[in-house]
Order: structure tokens, then C-alpha cells, then sequence
């Protein structure tokens, strides 16, 4: 490391701080595993303490395996997640190819307006969005929140692709299409691969509101084929009597698919916030 | 085969007018470069060749049929760009191969014109490698690989040497200029540098916001320009003018080149100190601040000695100055 441009007391200083942030972030995430492996005893008696021979208990996700279809909630969430992720990131990549490349008239309108979806909550034309799935039968379908969460994550994907497909240089565009690409070839193999790490953001932006969401599955979709993880573990929630063991357990369980999505694109992310910097 | 007709050809972006009707024949086997300040419309007018742009109107006519409707791709063109613009994704025999593969060329034929270019190119070592493993001088000699296995008839640069140092530059030049001799093609070259221009063209079009000022041979340009602006842009260092008013002439600009005015230390036609001198080695540049003609630019081939403060006196060569007119065309 050179000392130029280090200084010790700046590494700690920043490290310090660094670490503190991460325990303040990791901490609520540790205390519901940590006490998801106790016994309700356990939980009261000493939230706070790791479990011990004596509190260990497995009683909530045994409850969890045995009580309702975790298994089947699982796969609902991970489709409606992986498959809205999907269609958010074809179409909005595709947008904002269209957006960025071609000059047509409307242009900067249509821009605009796809990306007014930013700042307008979705959640406000919830009725409608009902009566609309009523009106379809759509209603207690994945597809209905499939088509939700895709028109929900579209403007923000839209918004920052647009950006970045901008900066993908127009010489390359136009060196395919002297070669005989087709627009499609040189959206999907030239264009797609360099804002890569884009997407991954956008990726990662997307899926983690649409795997903790609660309002749509139980609006949309709360039957007990196309309940989603979050409403699966809302079964333990009772008015008067709350099954905590089975919660933290339910909550435990659903980090890890969205940890391990997390862990792919975020691969891609390092390297996109790397790449301007060492080119 | 390979030669370009331009007719009246006319580009707006929105409100703004770019190219301002343009009309130009190529011929066949001819270098034609394309010159003119920064944004004065050079790649515009050579993406409409190419087929990337759209013109507003007039027409393009490649071997005598027009291509407005033609894709880039079937109008028989190859295109250099600035930036190289290789595909990070392909090696560089793929980044060669890809136009072939898609115009469906037999693979042993993509094989035997690889082979070629590679040769022509000194790229044998490097096929196997991404772009991203090349030097700048050896992406662009890629780009120029790409181009020529295409087997144009017309081959487009646009700025190809502009990214390259001054050394790789003088190296490159000469390798475009053995390729268009070898490949007898038809080649037109934008670029912003005067030697470039002066050096590889059989042609020189001179562009200036959007309209041709000049087309003619380098000695062409460089002894009879048509006006002001080709005057000043064709040679290095910039062609003196001097206000006709103060000199006595009825014309409203007098123009001569550094090197068509002599110095002499006792006697000569404009009084002067010396500003600043510049030593090249083989020519010596002397600004010098005249009574009558103001800040002059005087070339003298070889070593010349004169500190600035130095009273010296300038003579233009009577035969090779220029007169403009109050349009800026050279009056006869
Ligand atoms: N897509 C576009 N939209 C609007 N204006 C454009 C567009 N492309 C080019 N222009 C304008 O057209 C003019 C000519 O551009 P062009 O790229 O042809 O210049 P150039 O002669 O190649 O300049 P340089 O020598 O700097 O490359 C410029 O003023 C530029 O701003
Ligand atoms: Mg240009």
C-alpha cells in the first residue's frame, strides 16, 4: 500500500466507520436469525444472546415445514420475483434502446412520460388495478402480480438504462450495421453485454421491493395457491397470539433466496462501478 | 467498379442544416479526403454515404444506382471508424469474420480473405486475441483488417489515425497508402490533419459549414485556391493576410504564404521587428510585426539567426501572392 496517498489514522478513521455501518445494518438482520434457532423462552427471557444449549430450539421451522405450504409460498415468491425481474429488464432495456438510439418524433415526450412512473407510487391506483384483474380474471393469479410488479419496476429500469445505453459508443452501432446486424443482434449482442453492470443495478433495484412486497399478494393474490412467502409468514400473525418462533423462522428462510440473486448480479455491480475508473 | 456520385445532398438535425446540398463525383480507384474545421459537416456527409444517415434530400449514387433505399450493409461500402469500434466480445479473427458470416460467405472463403488481410496487416500473431489485449495502433490496424475482407467497393475512414501518437500515425499513413494502391479500390478519408491530407489524397474536397469551398488536387489547392478560406486552411503555417487597405490595392485582402516572403536585414518591401522565432531545425518560423502589413508569419528554409527585437524587412514574391475580393474569391 503506498503511503502517498494512505494515512493510518485515515485507514482506522474510515474503517471505523465502515464497521460501525455494517453492525447498525447487519444488526436487526442477525437478531431475527439469532432467535429464529430459540425457544420462545429463549426469545422473551434474552433477545439479545446467541442461543445456548439451553434456549436452542428448532420448534420454528419445524412449525414453519409443518404448518401451511412454505415450500409451495417459496416457489410463488421466487416466480413472481424472477419472472417480473424478467420482463422488467427485457422490455425496460429494450425502451430505453428505442429511446436512446432512435430519433423520432415524441421522443423526449415519451421519455418523459414512461419515466413519470418514478415518482407516481403505484400502490395509489390500487382499486383500479383491482377492478382491472377483476374485470380480466386475473384476480388470485401469479400473473396478475407478475403484470403488476413489471409496470411497477419499468420506469426507474427505463429511466437509468436510457442513461447508460446513451454512453454506448454509436462508431460500435454502426460497425454492426455496416456488417449486416440486425437492430435486434446489435441491441442483444453488442449494446446488452457493455450495460451490463446497468442492469444488474437495475436488477437489484427492482427485485428486493418485489420479494418483500405484502400489499399486492394480499390484494391480488392471497389464495392459498398463489400466497407469496410474505403473506405465507403473515399465517403466524395472530390478533391476539403472534407464533414468533415461526416467523423468525419464515423471515430467516426468505433471505436467502434474495441473498443469493443478490450475490450473482452483485458480481456484475463491483465490476460496473470499477470499470469507468480502470480503463 | 467503386465510383461515387453525390447529387445537391442536403442534411438538417431538426432546424439545424448540416450539410447545405452537396455535390461530388468520385471515380473509380480514387483517394478522396475530406477536409474542414471541426464540425463543419465531414462525418456527417460520410455516414450518409455509408447509409447510417438518412439524408433530407438529394441522392447518392454508388456505381451509378441509388442507394437511398440500400442498407450499409449491401451497398458494397467498409467503414474505419475514429474509435476503432471493434466488438469487445470477438476475437479478432471474429471481429473480421462477423460481416462475411452474415452476407453468408462460404467459410474457406472467409478463411482465405482472413488470411490475406492478416498478412497485408501483420496481424498473424494476434488472431486469437480480444480487443482489449491489442495496442491502439494494433485495434485499428484490426479495424482496417475488418475492412478490407469486406472486399468494398468503396472504403470509408473517418479520422482513422486521429487517436494514434505522431510516430504509429507516419506508420499507418504509409499502410493505408501501399493498401489503396495495392487494392486499386476507391477510398474516401476524413481527417482534420494537413499532412494526412496532402499525402494520401488524389483528391481534396475542402468542407466548410456544410458546403464545398474547393475540390481539386493538393498542388491544386496549394497554388490556385479559390478563395480566402482554402487558402488559409491548405498549408502550414497559415497563409499571411494582410489588409489590401493598408498596402494601397483595391482589393480587400492580400494573401502570401510564410514561404513566398524572403527577409533581408538593409532593404525590403515591409519594415518589421522580429516578435518570436521559432527553430525547427530544417526551416526557421519568424513572426515578425511589420509597419505596414502587422503580424506576419515568415518561413525560412534552414537555420536563420534573428533575436526577437531585430529590425528585419519582409518582401512577398510578387508571383505567388493572392488576391481576395470583398466575397473572398480570388480576383484574376
Ligand atoms: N445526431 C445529431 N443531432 C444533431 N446534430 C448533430 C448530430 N450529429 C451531428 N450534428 C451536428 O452536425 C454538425 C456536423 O457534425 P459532424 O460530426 O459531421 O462534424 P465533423 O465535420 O465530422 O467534425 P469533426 O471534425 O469534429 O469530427 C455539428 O455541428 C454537429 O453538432
Ligand atoms: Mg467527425
Amino acid at each position: 500500500m503506498s503511503t502517498a496517498t494512505r494515512s493510518l489514522p485515515r485507514t482506522i478513521g474510515a474503517h471505523a466507520i465502515l464497521i460501525t455501518y455494517t453492525v447498525i445494518a447487519l444488526f436487526p438482520v442477525i437478531l431475527v436469525v439469532m432467535n429464529s434457532f430459540k425457544s420462545r423462552a429463549g426469545i422473551f427471557g434474552a433477545p439479545l444472546t446467541p442461543p445456548t444449549t439451553k434456549t436452542f430450539d428448532l420448534i420454528g421451522y419445524t412449525t414453519v415445514f409443518g404448518q401451511g405450504d412454505f415450500f409451495h409460498y417459496f416457489q410463488n415468491s421466487l416466480v413472481v420475483t424472477v419472472a417480473s425481474l424478467f420482463f422488467v429488464l427485457l422490455f425496460g432495456a429494450m425502451a430505453a434502446f428505442a429511446l436512446s438510439e432512435y430519433r423520432f418524433r415524441g421522443n423526449t415526450l415519451m421519455g418523459l412520460y414512461l419515466a413519470l412512473g418514478i415518482m407516481i407510487p403505484i400502490r395509489l391506483g390500487t382499486v383500479a388495478i383491482l377492478q382491472l384483474m377483476v374485470a380480466s380474471g386475473l384476480v388470485n393469479t401469479l400473473t396478475a402480480l407478475i403484470l403488476v410488479y413489471t409496470a411497477q419496476g419499468l420506469p426507474l429500469a427505463i429511466f437509468i438504462l436510457s442513461e447508460f445505453m446513451k454512453q454506448v459508443s454509436n462508431d460500435l452501432k454502426n460497425a454492426g450495421r455496416i456488417d449486416g446486424l440486425s437492430e435486434y443482434t446489435i441491441f442483444f449482442r453488442l449494446v446488452l453485454p457493455l450495460v451490463r453492470p446497468a442492469m444488474a443495478t437495475v436488477a437489484v433495484f427492482t427485485m428486493i421491493p418485489i420479494w418483500n412486497d405484502l400489499w399486492f399478494p394480499l390484494i391480488l393474490a392471497p389464495s392459498e395457491e398463489t400466497k407469496t412467502v410474505t403473506l405465507g409468514a403473515q399465517l403466524f400473525l395472530g390478533q391476539f397470539v403472534t407464533n414468533w418462533n415461526a416467523i423468525l423462522a419464515a423471515l430467516s428462510l426468505a433471505i436467502l433466496p434474495v441473498l443469493i440473486l443478490y450475490v450473482i448480479f452483485s458480481r456484475q455491480l463491483i465490476r460496473g462501478i470499477t470499470s469507468g475508473a480502470v480503463k | 467498379m467503386g465510383s461515387l456520385k453525390i447529387e445537391n445532398v442536403k442534411k438538417a438535425f431538426g432546424p439545424v442544416e448540416v450539410l447545405k446540398g452537396i455535390d461530388l463525383q468520385v471515380n473509380d480507384g480514387e483517394f478522396v479526403v475530406f477536409v474542414g474545421p471541426s464540425g463543419c459537416g465531414k462525418s456527417t456527409l460520410l455516414r450518409v454515404i455509408a447509409g447510417l444517415e438518412d439524408s433530407t434530400s438529394g441522392r447518392v449514387l454508388i456505381d451509378g444506382a441509388d442507394v437511398s433505399v440500400t442498407p450499409p450493409a449491401k451497398r458494397g461500402i467498409a467503414m474505419v471508424f475514429q474509435t476503432y469500434a471493434l466488438y469487445p466480445h470477438l476475437t479478432v479473427k471474429n471481429n473480421m469474420a462477423l460481416g462475411l458470416k452474415q452476407a453468408g460467405t462460404p467459410a474457406a472463403e472467409i478463411e482465405r480473405r482472413i488470411k490475406i488481410a492478416s498478412a497485408m496487416l501483420s496481424l498473424d500473431p494476434y488472431l486469437e486475441r480480444r480487443p482489449a489485449e491489442l495496442s491502439g495502433g494494433q485495434r485499428q490496424r484490426v479495424a482496417i483488417g475488418r475492412a478490407v475482407v469486406r472486399e468494398p467497393k468503396l472504403f470509408l475512414f473517418d479520422e482513422p489515425l486521429s487517436n494514434l501518437d505522431a510516430a504509429l500515425r507516419v506508420n499507418t499513413r504509409l499502410e493505408i497508402a501501399q493498401l489503396h494502391r495495392r487494392l486499386k479500390a476507391t477510398m474516401i478519408y476524413v481527417t482534420h490533419d494537413q499532412v494526412e491530407a496532402m499525402t494520401l489524397a488524389d483528391k481534396i474536397v475542402v468542407l466548410n459549414a456544410g458546403r464545398i469551398e474547393q475540390i481539386g488536387s493538393p498542388m491544386e489547392l496549394y497554388n490556385s485556391p479559390a478563395n480566402e478560406f482554402v487558402a488559409g486552411f491548405i498549408g502550414s503555417p497559415k497563409m499571411n493576410f494582410i489588409d489590401g487597405a493598408r498596402l494601397g490595392e483595391t482589393a480587400r485582402t492580400i494573401g502570401v504564404r510564410p514561404e513566398h516572403l524572403t527577409v533581408d536585414a538593409k532593404s525590403g518591401a515591409w519594415k518589421g521587428t522580429v516578435v518570436h522565432a521559432e527553430h525547427l531545425g530544417a526551416d526557421t518560423n519568424l513572426y515578425l510585426d511589420c509597419e505596414k502589413a502587422g503580424l506576419i508569419t515568415v518561413r525560412i528554409f534552414g537555420v536563420y539567426n534573428a533575436e526577437p527585437g531585430a529590425t528585419l524587412y519582409a518582401t512577398p514574391d510578387a508571383a505567388k501572392t493572392y488576391r481576395f475580393g470583398a466575397d473572398g474569391k480570388v480576383l484574376k
